[in-house]
């Protein structure tokens, strides 16, 4: 353990650590714009300078490891000025108007630049060229914005393992963007918006739709209803200056309410749904495989609800199509019903009914405009908002958030249990499931079993675990003796590599949750900003109290679907939940043929010769 | 194939997707094709597993790499100092009316690519300029203009020739 001092306080690093963590772990605060904990240090903004005793230059603290006897001064006037000058220098490029600038409230390089004490841009010089990408349902991008700290392209490329944008050109012209200067819908870029949760500054973020949904709410021709997604109530107070964690379900309801919505539901009720579906589903496939009924889809299943994993399946796994869930997303469901259940009960036509989402997604607004999410006769969900939209419409409201009463949700689509909670997080999807469908098996209920995430999670994971399914309910006597594996992923690179295991048999599982984002939906392309494994954290136990405080803890029991499948679909996966709440996909065609099917291919060549 | 055609087919068939060949393969390639073609790097991309747009960046980083095809022949005008001085710049205008195409680009026949460099290294011939391997000294626009003149009527001589024979 090397011991230096930094500011004369002598501190014990940790082995392998660099200055910068030394630093933190001694309480010392380092401004950086471009570290990311876990995923990335590239020294790319040099913000985090100090001075080191003989060393002939300022260094980056991110970069450099600490050594013992190291002396190190965070706050000399050398460090102070040459942090301020980088600063300065950021802004004599960075092209924006902060008064206008949808990320001013939390903008990284706005606040760095009042750490750092700049009072005036002392350098004069041209600014960054302005392109603009509009061409995506969920993101917008700016790379007049953008300081090229390359975090969006650490996530895409290590953490999604999408690679859709990288650096392009060189010096002044560099730009992050995709390759051929194609627009981002035409590449394999999945939407999930973890380049947006990272950017410091305004130069990806979501496409923002407020405005529609204010145009709906003033429109009398129109019943506005809205569904907030399980992972909104443990992020939406960190809009308005709540601890990370805080929990928000009542004031969250009544916000809404406030801002005018005709009914507020709860995409929770759909999640339960989702479960009777899935679990369903995935009960028959594993009749279909171990007990000789009639084949219901190939094992391994994974899991539908994340728009950004489908579109990667759909991209990167065209001959794994058949192993996902045909289950709609929870919104999807809860769109699809708002427009057929709900409108004939309020006596409306599905177009007179305008679905709104909050979700903690930019990919879910991809999602709401698929062709196939039209089952209603409508589009099942007009419009997505993020948390951080929808924390700016209540603000621009003038709600003051964190005095409201709490409020609860309507009847029906607001009904829940805590199974539909922990979908918020990697593992709670699959623990839902599990406890449904362990019931239905055995009569008991599903013993303690961890899959959330624990530890660091910024780089996603992957889990897995086995249940031994014994004393089963004659109905299941297949399953008998038999070891459930179930596998939790969460972060694209690891669903990457799940996939290629799964194909070369290395593992088998019979189920598996992905989510596109670190830690599950809590940590979401759409979620407020900052989100640290530190903010995760605190999300997922929120999430798990939510759970916990909820007097009914497994989906089949909660009555809204009970009654709902009484009154209108009749049984899972019956004729009328497949039309409205099961789907299809497509292989897209944007991805180089597999490495090894090229390979093989006695002529490389041939394949790649100039159009004439 | 030829030797290159052979080296690229080669790289890429043995290649085992270990990084830092990356730059080798689009030199490969570059040399087969004369410039790198979208194509090219899509199989490259799958061949390395490098994402294409990373592939792009280095390309795009590196002036070595060109993304458009080049011409038959390659004119590269000096804007130096003493070329500079000695009017390079009414030079390049006569070879852009000439030519009908901008600087780095292309004639619609592909026989010229215009190029300017900073110093060809021969001031005392200035205004200066190669083409291919040859260089031409104390140019004026109407001598550049007879130049490429020259190197055109060659050219369609040559390409009537083959059409007669085929």
């Amino acid at each position: 353990m090397p011991t230096l001092t930094i500011n004369d306080i002598t501190v014990q690093a940790p082995e392998g650590a660099t200055l910068l963590e030394a630093a933190r772990t001694a309480g010392i605060h380092i401004p950086t714009l471009c570290h990311l904990p876990g995923v990335h240090a590239p020294g790319a903004c040099r913000v985090c300078l100090v001075e080191v005793e003989g060393a002939r230059t300022l260094m980056a603290s991110c970069v450099t490891p600490a050594h013992d006897g190291m002396r190190v001064r965070t706050n000399s006037p050398r460090a102070r000025n040459g942090r301020r000058d980088v600063v300065e220098l950021l802004l004599s490029e960075h092209e924006g108007d902060c008064t206008t600038c949808a990320r001013s409230e939390d903008c990284e390089l706005r606040a760095i630049a009042r750490e750092a004490g700049v009072k005036e841009v002392h350098y004069q010089g041209e600014r960054r060229p302005t392109r603009l990408d509009h061409s995506t349902k969920g993101l917008v991008r700016d790379t007049g914005k953008c300081i090229l700290c390359r975090r969006c392209v650490a996530v895409c490329q290590n953490v999604e393992s999408i690679g859709a944008i990288a650096p392009q050109e060189r010096g002044f012209g560099t730009y992050v963007g995709p390759a051929f200067h194609a627009p981002l819908s035409e590449v394999t870029c999945v939407q999930c918006g973890q380049c947006s949760l990272v950017c410091p500054v305004g130069a990806i973020g979501e496409r923002d739709q407020v405005d529609e949904v204010w145009r709906a709410l003033n429109d009398p021709h129109l019943h506005v209803v809205v569904q907030t997604a399980p992972a909104i109530r443990a992020a939406l107070g960190e809009c308005f200056g709540l601890p990370p964690g805080s929990r928000v379900t009542g004031k969250m309801v009544s916000a809404l309410r406030r801002l005018g919505f005709g009914a507020v539901f709860d995409t929770d009720f759909s999640a339960d749904l989702t479960i009777m579906e899935e679990g369903h589903e995935l009960l028959a496939r594993l009749r279909g495989a171990l007990g000789g009924g009639p084949k219901h889809g190939p094992l391994p299943m994974f899991t539908s609800c994340c728009p950004a994993w489908i579109q990667f399946a759909e991209h990167f796994a065209p001959d794994m199509l058949h192993n996902l869930s045909t289950c709609k997303s929870p919104q999807q469901m809860l769109g699809a019903l708002a427009k057929s259940y709900y409108a004939e009960k309020i006596g409306k036509k599905p177009e007179d009914v305008f679905v709104v989402s909050i979700m903690p997604c930019t990919a879910k607004k991809f999602e709401c405009d698929r062709d196939e999410m039209r089952d209603s006769g409508a589009k099942d969900v007009d419009v997505v908002l993020t948390t951080r939209e929808l924390g700016r419409m209540i603000r621009e409201a003038g709600i003051d958030f964190t005095s409201l009463p709490d409020e609860v949700m309507d009847a029906p689509l607001g009904i829940s249990t805590g199974a539909a909670d922990i979908f918020a997080n990697s593992g709670g999807v699959m623990e839902a499931a599990l406890r449904t469908a362990y019931e239905v098996v055995t009569g008991r209920p599903l013993p303690s079993i961890q899959l959330e995430p624990v530890g660091p999670m910024a780089a996603g994971g992957v889990h897995q675990a086995s249940i031994q399914v014994n004393d089963v309910v004659p109905a299941w006597s297949f399953l008998e003796g038999q070891t459930v594996t179930v596998a939790v992923v969460h972060g694209l690179a690891h669903a990457r590599q799940l996939l290629e295991d799964v194909r070369a048999g290395r593992r088998s599982p019979h189920f598996v949750e992905v989510m596109t984002c670190p830690g599950g939906c809590i940590g979401g392309g759409g979620q407020p900003r900052p989100t640290t494994d530190e903010v995760r954290q605190a999300r997922i136990r929120a999430i798990c109290e939510e759970d916990a405080s909820k007097p009914l803890r497994t989906s089949h029991t909660n009555p809204g679907v009970t009654q709902l499948y009484e009154e209108f679909l009749g049984a899972p996966l019956g004729e009328r939940s497949h039309h409205l709440l099961h789907t299809h996909y497509h292989p897209r065609c944007f991805v180089a043929k597999a490495p090894q099917a090229q390979k093989a291919t006695p002529k490389p060549c041939a394949e790649a010769r100039p159009e004439s | 194939m030829n030797t290159q055609e052979v080296d690229f087919t080669y790289r890429l068939w043995r290649h085992d997707g270990a990084p830092g060949e990356l730059i080798p393969l689009l030199q490969s390639a570059q040399e087969h094709f004369g410039y790198i073609p979208r194509r090219a790097i899509t199989y490259i991309s799958g061949v390395t597993n490098t994402p294409e747009s990373t592939i792009y960046g280095v390309i795009t980083f590196y002036s070595q790499f060109r993304l458009q095809p080049m011409g038959k022949h390659r004119i590269r005008l000096c804007c130096g100092t003493a070329c500079h001085v000695a009017g390079a710049q009414t030079l390049l205008d006569a070879l852009r009316d000439e030519l009908g195409v901008e600087e780095n680009g292309t004639t619609e026949d592909g026989v010229f690519t215009l190029f300017t460099v900073a110093c060809l290294g021969c001031c005392s011939l200035a205004p200066a300029m190669m083409i291919n391997d040859e260089t031409y000294g104390s140019l004026t626009p109407a001598a550049a203009r007879k130049i490429i003149r020259t190197i055109r009527r060659e050219e369609n001589k040559k390409a009537e020739k083959e059409k007669s024979v085929a």
